[in-house]
């Protein structure tokens, strides 16, 4: 098995959120930042990070300016909005509620084989 | 941001998304050459990374949500740009179906205000009319009966009496007369409209003897007056009175009890003195609307009028005419409209539905064999990865596209066919004003336009995309073209079938039509002119002027050059008049609901009415010799059955006067309509007649063109008496052909939908036929080169084309036969199965698709087998 793994289902947005949450960024800079703060385990095709956005975009919870970056070239920066601000909470509270389960219930079975 | 504005914004988003994937693209590789790869490296590692940038965008456009109205355009630039190509195609598709489109809206926008509209009056559904009964059918109401009923009656909130009333306004211009009512107080409270201007009719207006007032229509309020504000309180003069205008209807009052009425006066009726019968009072002439109360039901109140008109109260003394013994009948006001009318809208209504399925049908048939032409294109499409709905989606937003087309131009046939409509309405058409364009009926324009474009396409779409993929790329596609052929051979046969019931829906009005004008009217209709002349004024109050004025006016008329003769007569036959029955009592009791006419001496001679016992009446029979009346021959058939009529005697009218005796006997004349049967009738003279009728038509017979001498006639009298208001000035052949005018109307409907049809079903047969022979050019090459003569193929095409011909007429034959019955009321001499209409339609039929076979048949028979056999 590779060490690097797919996103869980519908995870990808949830990052894409959290990422956008810390401050304007463009797309190639999202790209970016998963890579390096999940230390190169989640492998995010470079192909559905853009659909991603857009979706997210049109759904309203990112918001999208155009802007120059420090090189000086125009992008597209994507910032959170209010309604991506608490989707970003519930939706994390929720991964987090998951992770917490799964987590007693890997131990649980654990306990019982020994 | 919304979807609409999306897709406004397009090419800027389109735009954006690009430079969004360049920028990635450029600062991947940036990073990739700060590291120290090669840069023509380092942009292909980046474009690697990201993947496909088409695929992307495609995902990220789908990710918009604007993906189907995208699409939709598409189709429909596409669409656009295939009609575009087939000019003549679409034309003739467009015109098809604007034809079927045009048609049904206008027959819609006609019978829309009439069968579905609610009356243009509050709460219309309250309002009904009441009746009282005369041998099972309507009958009129006395105004002492609408006066038991109005007190009697808990039902109704108001109830109101109402007759025609045509005064003449004299003043500094020619006299005019006006089409105008005399209503009781409560007639407007009733329809549920007051006045915009002034004040409507209380009970201080509508009492005997009361003050000459009247309201007038916002029409003639313009016409006449100018729009003048301050009309209100002013006088007119009408019938030599002055009358004081107290009020002006709104604009948009539509009296749909009296719709040429300009104007009302209270009725004024006599209410006390109900014990002495012999009054106008007791007469059956007044019409009774009423408004029920909130919450009353119709079902209640018919109980309500039942229960009154079967008990006697000491209060309300009846005579024997009018006891209710019969009881009432309620109708509700939209039945009272729409009674009469109602065969010739839903015969008319059927007509147009065939119409439109043939056109529709007929459209069809275009696109399939449109779709055999482009079965390569679908092929295509769909081995480069359309799926099938994405084809029927393609080919039915072509198909709506076509039907818009012909939608638009339908609205302009429906805008002609609605002027056409109106122009040839029979007289007793209501609500003929409120036929127009209008918003609801462009909404069913628009309805039936999306309905039609939809339906021509499907079958042709599932065809088109139902093909095989190799075999449609393919050359040798001619092996699937036989479902098409099949699906196309079924559609002629209902065409032919649709054509056929319409046609003999036209036939069966035309014979009935030529019946009806084949009937003897009994008299000579050819060069006589008419018009009725209304007695103005207080001079003309003594019954002795009247007769004078008879007199005088005959001189000066008889003077006139190119007159050859001239009588008046108190009711001209079919004219349209209301002919009042008058009872004619004989001395042995029995008696009679007949037709009065009050004619100077000489009009039978005139009329060309022929004598056929007796002699006719003359100078001589004035008002000092002994009364005689001449009765006509169905009269004298059913009193006297063979016996002698002459020197018999008989009351006309009132029973205290003294007998007239019977000198003469006069064929039967047609008085109503040529249709009707019953001519029952007697003629006085006016001095004889116990009373001078109100008006009199003139009747004239010309030495040549009747027409032209109308001036001439008209000075004739008016040099007697300026202010004497003439009307109705026409000669007895149009009046003649007015009389049928109902009957007229369905058969020109009908005629111009069967040519129509007729036209579409001929081509369809042209187009399955000659498709048929392209396709089958190989075949016929191959029997030609194996001996088969020019005549056998001519053979071979025309039989295939009139075999479907046959199966179309056997089935449009029976549903012709079964649906015919819808006929019925507006048949006269035929039966809906008569036999000449449906041979006639027969041959019609197979002579107009031989036709439509021969071209196709022949091009065939030339096919120069040397020629295709080389080509394979």
């Amino acid at each position: 098995m590779s060490a690097k793994s797919d996103l869980p289902q519908g995870t990808l947005d949830l990052l894409i959120l959290k990422i956008a949450a810390l401050g304007p960024v463009h797309g190639y800079a999202i790209a970016q930042r998963l890579q390096q703060v999940s230390r190169d385990v989640v492998q995010v095709p470079q192909g559905s990070l853009y659909p991603a956005l857009h979706r997210l975009e049109n759904r309203g919870l990112l918001a999208a300016d155009w802007k120059e970056t420090e090189t000086g070239r125009e992008a597209k920066f994507y910032r959170l909005t209010r309604k991506g601000r608490a989707q970003l909470e519930s939706e994390a509270a929720s991964w987090q509620r998951l992770t917490e389960a799964v987590g007693l219930i890997l131990r649980l079975s654990e306990g019982g084989a020994r | 941001m919304n979807w609409g504005h999306r897709l406004v914004r397009r090419g800027k988003l389109e735009e954006q998304l690009d430079k969004e994937m360049r920028f990635h693209l450029a600062e991947h590789a940036a990073e990739l050459i700060a590291r120290g790869a090669d840069p023509a490296e380092a942009h292909r590692q980046a474009q690697i990374a990201l993947g496909g940038a088409e695929q992307i965008k495609e995902e990220c456009r789908d990710a918009r949500g604007t993906r189907w109205l995208e699409d939709l355009w598409q189709d429909f630039r596409y669409a656009a740009r295939i009609l575009r190509q087939r000019p003549g195609f679409t034309m003739a598709g467009a015109i098809t179906l604007a034809l079927g489109i045009g048609a049904s809206t206008a027959i819609f926008s006609a019978i829309n205000p009439i069968l579905f509209e609610p009356l243009p009056y509050p709460h219309p559904g309250r309002i009904v009319m009441i009746w009282d009964t005369f041998q099972g059918a309507r009958s009129n109401v006395t105004f002492h009966t609408y006066r038991e009923l109005a007190a009697r009656s808990h039902d109704f909130e108001s109830m109101a009496v109402m007759y025609a009333w045509q005064p003449t306004m004299s003043g500094a211009a020619r006299p005019e007369r006006f089409d105008g009512q005399r209503v009781s107080a409560a007639y407007f409270r009733t329809l549920g409209v007051v006045p915009a201007l002034g004040r409507d009719f209380t009970k201080a207006d509508d009492r005997f003897h009361g003050p000459h007032v009247t309201i007038l229509s916002d029409a003639l309020w313009r016409r006449r007056f100018n729009g003048d504000s301050g009309m209100v309180g002013r006088e007119i003069t009408l019938d030599g009175d002055l009358y004081t205008v107290i009020g002006v209807m709104p604009r948009g009052f539509e009296n749909v009890l009296a719709p040429s009425a300009e104007l009302w006066s209270p009725l004024q009726y006599d209410a006390g003195n109900a014990t002495s019968f012999d009054t106008e009072e007791w007469g059956h002439h007044l019409r009774l609307a009423a408004r029920l109360r909130p919450g009353a039901t119709i079902g209640h109140a018919i109980r309500e009028l039942k229960t009154i008109a079967m008990t006697r109260m000491p209060d309300f003394p009846r005579p024997p005419w009018a006891a209710m013994r019969y009881g009432l009948i309620v109708d509700s006001l939209k039945e009272q409209i729409t009674r009469g009318v109602k065969p010739v809208l839903f015969a008319v209504t059927g007509a147009v539905i065939l119409l439109l399925l043939i056109a529709s049908v007929n459209v069809t048939n275009l696109l399939l064999a449109r779709g055999a032409q482009r079965a390569g294109e679908f092929s295509m499409r769909a081995a480069l990865g359309a799926a099938r709905t994405r084809l029927i989606r393609q080919l039915l937003t072509e198909s709506v596209l076509l039907a818009i087309l012909g939608g638009a131009l339908g609205l302009v046939v429906a805008q002609l066919g609605v002027e056409a409509l109106v122009a040839l309405s029979p007289a007793g058409l209501p609500r003929v004003n409120a036929i127009a364009v209008d918003r609801i009926v462009f909404a069913f324009a628009l309805g039936v336009t999306t309905l039609a474009g939809i339906l021509v396409g499907l079958a042709p779409a599932l065809q088109a995309s139902r093909g095989d993929l190799v075999d449609g790329i393919g050359q040798g596609s001619r092996r699937m073209s036989g479902g098409r052929q099949f699906t196309r051979r079924i559609l002629v046969v209902s065409e032919v079938a649709l054509a056929i019931v319409l046609l003999v829906g036209a036939g069966l009005l035309f014979r009935s039509l030529a019946r009806v004008f084949a009937v003897d009217p009994g008299f000579d209709a050819a060069h006589l002119l008419t018009m009725q002349v209304q007695y103005n004024g207080h001079r003309y109050d003594a019954d002795a002027a009247r007769r004078r004025f008879l007199v005088e006016a005959l001189e000066n008329v008889r003077h006139v050059p190119g007159v050859a003769a001239a009588a008046f007569t108190s009711i001209l036959p079919l004219s349209g008049e209301t002919n009042w029955p008058y009872g004619a009592n004989f001395e042995d009791g029995r008696g009679y609901d007949v037709t009065r006419y009050v004619a100077t001496p000489g009009y039978c001679q005139m009329m060309g009415i022929a004598l056929r016992r007796g002699r006719l009446l003359d100078e001589h029979d004035s008002a000092t010799a002994p009364p005689v009346v001449l009765i006509s021959e169905s009269l004298a058939r059913r009193q006297f059955a063979g016996q002698d009529p002459i020197g018999k005697r008989v009351h006309v009218g009132p029973l205290d006067r003294p007998f007239y005796s019977v000198v003469g006997v006069v064929n039967d004349v047609k008085q109503g309509s040529l249709a009707d049967s019953r001519t029952d009738a007697v003629y006085l003279t006016p001095e004889q007649s116990w009373y001078a009728d109100d008006a009199m038509s003139l009747v004239v017979r010309a030495h040549g063109d009747a027409a032209a001498l109308a001036p001439a006639v008209k000075n004739a009298i008016w040099s007697l008496d300026k202010d004497q208001p003439v009307v109705r000035t026409a000669t007895m052949a149009a009046l003649l052909a007015a009389s049928e005018s109902e009957r007229r109307f369905a058969m020109i409907v009908f005629e111009s939908f069967a040519l129509a049809a007729l036209i579409l079903a001929a081509t369809g047969i042209y187009g399955v036929l000659s498709g048929n022979v392209n396709e089958r050019v190989r075949e016929i090459g191959v029997r030609a080169a194996l001996g088969a003569s020019r005549r056998n193929i001519l053979a071979l095409v025309v039989r295939q084309g009139m075999s479907l011909t046959a199966l179309g007429i056997v089935i449009g034959l029976v549903a012709a036969a079964a649906s015919s019955g819808a006929l019925v009321s507006l048949l006269f001499g035929i039966s809906r199965l008569d036999v000449v209409t449906y041979a006639g339609v027969i041959g019609l039929l197979a002579l107009v698709s031989a036709l439509a076979c021969w071209a196709p048949a022949w091009r065939a028979a030339r096919v120069d087998p040397a020629v295709t056999l080389r080509a394979e």
